[in-house]
């Protein structure tokens, strides 16, 4: 149990260090882009420990329309919170300062999380106690790390590699008009391989990931279900011994966060029958949120081949097709 | 511009267990000069001075490798991250550091050589992986 406490205690020292440079990061980007009359380290330090409660679950009918509402709320209240902490950042500045602080944040809690069971390990002498934190550590610490990076990344407004998705969307809708569509979002009409593609992603280059379940129901609806296929792109995690970057093709809505998307996409569909592909690139948890790597970056071109093949086995010429690059779009315009 | 997380780190060590540490390594070198010093006139006393100063100098020694290998375990490195801009017109390309401000398919100054707009095209890091073991699944 000693070895383990030991254990627990050099990854805990190591988190600590983490989160302080962290907290760090997040006061220099703030009074650097924001340039504050009054030093934003308290309203930062209270920020950290910013909380958000899920909804009830007793009665799950009408959850998803909950847990939007407080995800909404959260945001706003994140937003609301960055303008008065960097009055003079811009709305990318803004949005990346929100990313920059939910990272120290996220480092925060699992700082804290660690903390508390190692003290309640010392404080009981219980071997399961300690047991169950050591055994998830190298995990832990893995995430942490990558939080770590994405921190950088996030306050220099640096591309990251979730966005490798949205990438693939930026790519395809380059030199095409583009309108907001939803919130934080847009969509440009690309022809595509003699069909119409719809091609959805969240507004860059702020960090962003916007609301595609809202972006993907509108564009089908503003064509009354008449779309032949939607194919989605999103960076996924990659198992140990897969290649980073490597590409790979399935069916199912390819978007993570909480559901509430990925839900609404789903009813979408049903309710006009539109068939669903999903083009995913393989990174780990610490490629998705640290600045892009470059194999990655490289994968964007099979991707796209990959999408054209899709689309043109799926579909027929002249038909309409949804394209959306899932993922934040820090760094990536459009 | 080089991401590495390594500004606080001496405050990680107390100075006072650094000057302990320095204490130990200083008093025992001179043990083992003391031990030889005297080894042909008192070889018993000397053996037994050698030993204490092998000892507090291989202590001391390891404590302080190890003091500087936690140390390095807490730096995180990112590798720097590159900005290549291009000309659409005449393929003109241009690689830098990244700046902030930077991101892909933001129009930049014009090109050098034939004027046009350029486009940042990408905006990654490149990591030098370590040689990996062979493995055969």
């Amino acid at each position: 149990m000693m070895v383990m406490l030991r254990e627990v205690e050099g990854s805990l020292h190591k988190l600590k260090y983490i989160k302080e440079e962290g907290r760090k990061t997040a006061v220099e980007t703030v009074k650097e882009i924001g340039k504050p009359q009054a030093d934003p380290a308290a309203r930062i330090d209270r920020f950290l420990e910013y909380f958000t409660i899920g909804p009830q679950g007793l009665d799950p009918a009408g959850i998803v329309w909950k847990l939007e509402h407080i995800l909404d709320v959260r945001d706003t209240r994140f937003k609301d919170e960055v303008k008065l902490m960097a009055p003079s950042a811009d709305e990318i500045q803004a949005n990346n300062l929100e990313n920059t602080l939910e990272a120290a944040m996220a480092l925060n809690y699992i700082y804290k999380i660690i903390r508390h069971f190692y003290l309640l390990g010392k404080k009981t002498y219980s071997l399961y106690v300690v047991m169950q934190i050591q055994m998830i550590l190298p995990m832990v610490m893995k995430e942490a790390e990558a939080y770590a990076s994405a921190l950088k990344a996030f306050a220099f407004g640096q591309p990251i590699g979730d966005g490798a998705g949205a990438l693939v969307a930026a790519k395809l809708m380059q030199g095409h008009e583009t309108r907001k569509i939803a919130k934080d979002c847009v969509v440009a009409t690309v022809p595509f391989e003699g069909r119409t593609a719809f091609v959805i992603k969240a507004e860059g280059p702020g960090g962003n990931v916007g609301k595609p379940g809202d972006a993907i129901k509108e564009v089908i609806e503003e064509n009354n279900g008449n779309v032949a296929t939607v194919v989605m792109i999103d960076a996924a995690l990659k198992l140990e011994g897969e290649e980073l970057g490597e590409v790979a093709e399935g069916v199912g809505a390819a978007i993570g966060g909480p559901g509430v998307d990925q839900y609404k996409i789903e009813e979408s569909l049903v309710k006009y029958h539109i068939p669903i592909n999903a083009v995913i690139i393989k990174e780990d948890v610490g490629d998705a949120v640290s600045p892009l790597r470059k194999e990655i970056f490289d994968s964007v071109e099979n991707v796209i081949e990959r999408v054209k093949q899709v689309v043109l086995e799926r579909t027929k010429e002249g038909d309409k097709v949804i394209i959306a690059g899932i993922g934040n779009t820090i760094g990536i315009g459009q | 511009m080089t991401m590495e997380n390594s500004s606080p780190q001496r405050s990680r060590v107390s100075p006072s267990a650094l000057m302990v540490l320095f204490i130990m390594l200083v008093l025992s070198l001179a043990a083992l000069l003391y031990g030889v010093w005297i080894i042909d006139s008192y070889p018993d006393l000397a053996y037994i001075i050698l030993l204490f100063g092998f000892l507090g100098t291989a202590m001391a020694a390891y404590t302080l490798v190890q003091m500087r290998r936690r140390l390095s375990k807490l730096k995180i490195v990112i590798s720097p991250v590159t900005t290549t801009i291009e000309c659409k017109k005449c393929g003109f390309k241009n690689v830098r550091e990244f700046q902030r401000g930077d991101y892909i398919f933001k129009a930049v100054e014009p090109c050098q050589k034939c004027n046009d707009k350029m486009l940042i095209t990408a905006v990654y890091r490149e990591v030098k992986e370590k040689e990996k073991a062979s493995f055969p699944y």
